[in-house]
């Protein structure tokens, strides 16, 4: 009895997270799309706070394993945009959740490291995430379509 | 008359090895001077040096990376892939014409990826093996 309540629970949570999914504004500044969507999809800055994006463009030199090095002129303009849309930038509408239960003293340098994304994905294989259709966690489109314009639905 | 010309001029236009476009050439001229002036020896590119570079794996630059072919893929003509998954059209200019045209884009892409898979910067002979290469593929 007590299992089948569990298990109905577990249906009505899962319910819930799947409504849930994340709605962002679509990045709109063309340097950005530019410049971090040459490699990858340019992931909204509303995922990071503010500390993050300023290390982050801190160390092009080796980002992530890779020179992703910029002229100093468009680094400065992308880190600008970057760090204005933050999570914890004054002007960001909602972006608490995105930050919730990151340590005030950490510096999370990836959004697949943020509590906010685990929490999202716990229920997501590791096999999926290597599969040759997604490659990368930082692969984001590979399962939410339209995860370039700020759509991230549940996955089916 | 016509006709036999327009063969001629498609005979010619089939057997041009590398595809000429004035911006492509004029990034070309830049590193063959270079070229000249760090060795007066240099002789002129050459797109089997450019394929060994493209295809070999090296050991200092960054381990995520030993090869241009390692996000490329060892076909110029194939689409690539980036480490975070974003295809990379072809390189080869065949397939994507414009490729080596923007002096600003090759710079940058030269610099990064040189560091990436040597872990030094290439020389101006280097990137014009290169170029020459893939113009031709």
């Amino acid at each position: 009895m007590r299992s089948i309540a569990a298990f109905v629970l577990a249906l009505l949570l899962g319910g819930q997270a799947m409504a849930e999914g994340s709605s962002l504004p679509a990045l709109s500044d063309p340097a950005t799309l530019k410049e971090c969507g040459a490699c990858h999809m340019a992931f909204q800055p509303q995922l990071l706070p503010m500390r993050s994006w300023r290390a982050i463009m801190a160390h092009l030199g080796n980002h992530f394993g890779e020179d992703a090095s910029l002229p100093e002129a468009v680094r400065g303009a992308v880190e600008h945009y970057l760090v204005g849309h933050a999570a914890d930038a004054p002007g960001t509408a909602g972006g608490r959740r995105y930050v919730r239960g990151i340590a005030a003293n950490a510096v999370p340098l990836r959004i697949t490291d943020t509590p906010f994304w685990r929490n999202a994905h716990g229920e997501v294989s590791e096999a999926s995430f290597a599969s040759s259709g997604v490659k990368s966690r930082s692969n984001c489109v590979a399962c939410h379509r339209s995860a370039a314009s700020g759509q991230y639905g549940e996955v089916e | 008359m016509t006709r036999g010309f327009l063969l001629a001029l498609l005979i010619l236009l089939a057997a041009a090895p590398v595809r000429a476009n004035p911006a492509r050439d004029a990034i070309l001229a830049a590193f063959a001077t270079q070229a000249k002036r760090d060795d007066p020896a240099f002789a002129g590119f050459s797109a089997d040096r450019g394929k060994a570079l493209w295809q070999a794996n090296h050991s200092g630059g960054k381990p995520e990376t030993p090869s241009c072919a390692t996000c490329h893929t060892k076909d110029p003509t194939a689409a690539g892939q980036t480490r975070a998954g974003k295809t990379i059209a072809p390189m080869a200019v065949s397939m994507t014409p414009d490729r080596f045209t923007d002096p600003e884009k090759v710079a940058k892409w030269f610099a990064r990826n040189c560091n990436n898979v040597l872990g030094r910067a290439c020389s101006a002979a280097e990137k014009g093996d290169i170029i020459t290469y893939l113009s031709g593929q």
